[in-house]
């Protein structure tokens, strides 16, 4: 029994519509991709859909009292309440460099949380 | 806590200041309460901002001798106080012929009030002088006495000399009832305490009937709140120079298109009865009422380039006039009354109640006065309450000489109307204290324009919070239960 | 920092756009170029954008906003690009004057030889799209709302409803979601999303956050905060379906319903403004109706990636320059003529060296005293003598007149400046 799952591809901000076909848990087809980066998108969606986290950590003594951070590569979907924890338990101290790892192999998922910007200490 | 006071005022409107201001002039304790977190949060913030030149109440009313009487107080009041205002003159409009004749019937109405200044204007004159109006124009009446003002700016001006003249200003603090000895009010309770007073003026606007009748006062009389909706628009695109009214009806004055100190074009208002004395949200329908109206007079008028609504509340009363044969069934109350002793009472003071505020407070020291009251004249009394700096009207010059006098006045915080923020903390700390968002708003007019405060706001918070030492989780738009802010980013909730 | 009187090129904006033009006017050859910003720091939006999804085509990377800005600011710094901060453009005369205020310098007027505008936009408001009720506090733009978050560091929302499907509402609604908000519901008047596609997966569906096409705000409730909106479906001319209202308890009300540019400054400068884009009227070179004056990014019309932002920022940025290299070659062909010993004036004043490579000039003058015995009216640069005249007398009644010649064209090319002095023979 083929089921049949439409998908918005986000791999690229044209946003095409797939339809993947998935029998026995398994991807045996995607449709409606304009590029290979598609047929990945449709794969990885079903069996192991990842997202890209962006949000913010406290910092003391900063010119800003938070500095935005983000994964230096996807995480697992199912992970992301967790990783959103991790982060929240941080507090850097400014002042703190770009692509700073704030959280390293972040619950071992192999990427790491980093830092995207400089931020100066409080004049 | 029991203060010991000579008048209390209850409600700081417009004509609550007016009356702590003329009061401030004589030998006495004066205190004002409101229960808003700022003074003039009510009636008069919400308002066309008209001083009109008293045409249009009924002859004979008390309406038309306070509008007429206080015209003429205007311009020494706005050079002592100094705030903005202005004598456009205005027009009553008559489109097509059949509203010529009332026109011409509202010009000898205000002959009759001893209006001076009106003329007939031909509908050729009235295109030539304002040439966004309807080509259907046949006429109308011009009164040159008319005039332009911001209405908070009257209300905290005069709130301000009350207070450099001595007066006590209590925020936040809401009239409960009288404390009554015999038939004599000798205080009020309020949520804040009980204060002595050998008076007490009512001037609490919409809350002036149930006022009054905690002391017995006419238990007939009853505040019918109606609602008023207008537009404000962008001063970039739409420029209509004049007051323009259309011609009155029963309801009322009628949805005006007019001008305002801020240059800005403003339409309304509409006229509905509401059950609700706080219900000022604006409706679809009542904003479209508004929109057709202002189209009778101009029909360029193009809601796209609309910037701002909002609505305001008449405190319409049921009060005869007192003038036999006269029959006009919603005339202001002004009174001492005889039933109990110490209590001035004012009540249904709508429009031209804005107009009237500097005689209505004559009037109410000359009856105090009748009554008994010594007036002794303060030699220290001091009528002049100096202007601010206003960084959006001034020259290039006079910005470069305030800026280096201080570097605040360079920091620009409301970009869409050029406020700074050395104004902002002049109003923080000025002599009625600006200590809400809105407060700021309507003092200096940031936020007002084409960004609503998308800009501003969130740099007003910190200022407010900074200059008032309290965190920004406390600042709120306008007063205790409207804060901006519920926790930091990072502190979770349990 | 000391202000210059005048600059090359003056960009109005460190947001991407801003930033890219400064960079490419360096590279071009423009020699001092300020950029002015009104925030605490350079970036504009982009400090406050810490979602991912920028560089994609420009840098092949996928970066965060502030990431991406940094990358450019470092960029532009290096060049030697001088900046304001804490600064409001107040006002552009058509001849390219800026009227600034900050505290720091006070409210002063600054000259560019070519100036890039590129301010972005502001975002529409409620009383614009006339959504009528109660006026409490918690109806935000999304980006108001968005700057307390992720820079001032405060909640402004705790249960949240959302009006627009624009890119900016779904980010936010991901946004409060991750910082522990509860978005209830996102409303979309259109009968599509407003937005890119992937927002809708990655924010709203990922969440679990309903969205409702064809949805609107009908009324908004409670008196000091937000205490519900009146949701309700339209037709597909706007019209309220009646029966279909529904109460949402919240207290924030979070508004992404369209950008506008903000072009306030571009109209006092006489900049003319397309009705439809709502940004100024440009060629391909981004050069607006006003001869020196060219736009970049927002400003001009609302894009959806901000490499190509960038890009526009890039061509702005090249041709500014290249406009005020060549006002600045125009004026330096000028030299003034200066009044030496026993001169009262000279006319002219200042004359176009390239002038007397093709013609003679005339010099006119008065002396300030009579000399009844042969002079020399004397033309030198400062150290060189050019050209001399001898005369039998001079005398303030009678008009002196010396004659540049071309073949004093040499000479007067190297000048920075003429002075005439009369000597004694």
């Amino acid at each position: 029994m083929a089921k049949e799952v439409e998908l918005i591809c986000t791999a690229c901000p044209q946003g095409c519509t797939l339809t993947a076909v998935i029998e026995n848990g398994e991807v045996i087809e995607v449709r409606g991709y304009n590029c290979k980066k598609g047929i990945d998108y449709g794969i990885a969606e079903i069996t192991d859909p990842r997202r890209m986290v962006a949000t913010t950590v406290k910092v003391k003594n900063g010119f800003h009292p938070l500095v935005p951070v983000y994964t230096d590569k996807p995480v697992p979907k199912p992970l992301i309440p967790k990783v959103l924890e991790e982060v929240r338990k941080v507090e850097l101290t400014a002042p703190v460099k770009i692509n700073t790892v704030v959280l390293e192999n972040v619950l071992n998922t192999g990427v790491n949380v980093i830092t995207s910007r400089d931020l100066p200490a409080k004049e | 806590m029991q203060e010991q006071y000579d008048y209390i005022i209850i409600g700081g409107g417009v004509v609550g200041c007016m009356v702590a201001r003329w009061l401030s002039r004589y030998e006495g304790k004066i205190l004002l309460i409101d229960k808003a977190a700022d003074i003039g949060m009510g009636v008069s913030s919400a308002n066309t901002a008209i001083v009109h030149a008293g045409y249009d109440p009924l002859p004979g009313t008390l309406k038309a001798y306070m509008n007429v009487k206080a015209n003429s107080m205007w311009d020494q009041l706005a050079g002592e106080l100094n705030f903005p205002f202005e004598r456009r003159g205005d027009y009553v409009v008559a489109i097509g012929d059949d509203e010529l004749p009332i026109v011409d019937k509202l010009m000898q109405q205000g002959k009759q009030n001893g209006v001076p200044g009106m003329v007939m204007l031909s509908g050729a004159e009235v295109r030539r002088r304002e040439k966004n109006i309807n080509p259907e124009v046949s006429g109308a009446l011009w009164a040159s006495t008319g005039g332009i003002c911001d209405p908070f700016q009257v209300t905290i001006a005069a709130a301000e000399n009350a207070v450099m003249n001595g007066v006590t200003i209590l925020l936040d603090t809401a009239f409960e009832d009288f404390i009554m000895e015999g038939k004599r009010i000798i205080g009020i309770k309020t949520n804040r305490g009980d204060f002595l007073s050998r008076w007490v003026v009512n001037s609490a606007g919409l809350y002036s009937d149930e006022v009054m009748h905690k002391a017995g006062i006419r238990p007939e009389f009853k505040i019918t709140p109606r609602k008023g909706e207008y537009f404000i628009f962008d001063r970039a695109e739409i420029t209509i120079d004049n007051v323009l009214f259309p011609v009155p009806s029963a309801k009322g004055k009628g949805i005006l298109v007019t001008t305002t100190l801020h240059e800005n074009t403003i339409i309304g208002p509409n006229a509905n009865e509401i059950e609700d004395k706080e219900d000022t949200s604006t409706t679809k329908e009542g904003l479209d009422e508004v929109a057709a109206g202002a189209l009778k007079l101009v029909p360029t008028l193009n809601l796209r380039y609309s910037i701002a609504n909002f609505a305001g509340i008449r405190p319409t009363g049921n009060a005869p006039c007192k003038t036999p044969g006269i029959n006009y069934k919603s005339d202001f109350i002004i009174e001492i009354p005889e039933e109990v002793e110490g209590f001035v009472n004012l009540g249904g003071i709508e429009s031209p109640g804005l107009t009237s505020a500097p005689a209505i407070a004559a009037e109410v020291v000359d009856m105090l006065r009748d009554a008994g009251e010594k007036l002794i004249e303060k030699k220290e009394w001091d009528p002049i309450r100096p202007a601010r700096p206003r960084f959006r009207n001034m020259s290039h010059k006079d910005r470069q000489l305030l800026v280096n006098m201080d570097p605040r006045y360079g920091q620009v915080i409301c970009r869409c109307e050029n406020i700074t923020e050395g104004e902002i903390i002049a109003e923080i700390h000025s002599p009625v204290p600006a200590r809400t968002y809105d407060a700021i708003k309507r003092r200096t007019w940031l936020g007002t324009g084409r960004c609503q405060g998308g800009f501003d706001m969130p740099r007003v918070v910190n200022i407010l919070s900074r200059e008032l030492g309290i965190s920004p989780l406390e600042v709120t738009k306008r007063g205790k239960g409207s804060e901006f802010l519920f926790r930091e980013t990072k502190e979770v909730e349990e | 920092m000391a202000l210059k009187n005048i600059y090359d090129v003056v960009v109005v904006g460190s947001g991407p756009g801003g930033v890219a033009a400064a960079i490419e006017a360096k590279k071009n050859g423009a020699d001092d170029v300020l950029i002015i910003e009104r925030d605490y720091e350079l970036g504009g939006i982009l400090v406050q954008c810490i979602h991912n999804g920028f560089g994609l085509e420009l840098l092949k990377e996928d970066l965060p906003g502030p990431a991406y800005a940094q990358r450019f600011i470092e960029e532009m710094l290096s060049l030697g690009v001088e900046y304001l901060l804490n600064t409001m453009v107040l006002d552009i005369t058509p001849n390219r004057h800026l009227f600034v205020s900050s505290r720091e310098h006070g409210y002063v007027e600054i000259e560019a030889r070519a100036i890039v505008l590129a301010m972005g936009c502001r975002e529409r408001t409620r009383p614009q799209i006339r959504i009528p009720g109660m006026r409490p506090n918690g109806v935000f733009t999304a980006g108001t709302a968005q700057r307390w978050v992720n820079v001032e560091g405060y909640m402004p929302a705790k249960d949240v409803v959302i009006l627009g499907s624009g890119d900016i509402g779904m980010i936010m609604a991901r946004r409060l979601t991750f910082e522990g908000a509860k978005v209830e519901r996102v409303l979309e008047i259109q009968s599509y999303l407003s937005g890119l596609s992937r927002n809708l997966v990655q924010c709203l569906q990922d969440y679990n956050i309903p969205l409702q096409l064809n949805h609107t705000v009908k009324r908004i409730m409670g008196k000091n905060r937000v205490e519900a909106v009146e949701a309700v479906q339209v037709d597909d001319k706007w019209n309220f379906i009646p029966g279909t209202e529904e109460i949402i308890p919240c207290d924030t009300l979070l508004l992404s319903v369209g950008l506008i540019p903000e072009n306030e400054l571009s109209r006092k400068a006489g900049v003319k403004l397309d009705p439809i884009t709502g940004g100024p009227y440009v060629d391909e070179t981004f050069q607006t109706n006003v001869p020196g004056i060219f736009a970049a990014g927002n400003v001009v019309h609302v894009y959806d990636l901000v490499d190509w932002v960038s890009e526009a920022g890039f061509e702005a940025g090249k041709r500014a320059a290249q406009y005020a290299i060549s006002l600045r070659n125009a004026e330096s062909r000028y030299i003034p003529l200066k009044a030496g010993k026993n001169v009262r004036y000279v006319v002219p004043h200042k004359l176009d060296k390239s002038t007397l490579a093709q013609e003679d000039i005339r010099l006119q003058m008065r002396v300030t005293r009579p000399i009844e015995q042969p002079v020399w009216i004397e033309v030198h640069d400062g150290e060189n003598l050019i050209t001399r005249k001898p005369e039998k007398y001079v005398r303030p009644g009678e008009m002196v007149t010396v004659i540049l010649k071309t073949k004093n064209y040499t000479d007067v090319s190297k000048a920075n400046s003429l002075t005439i002095d009369i000597n004694p023979r």
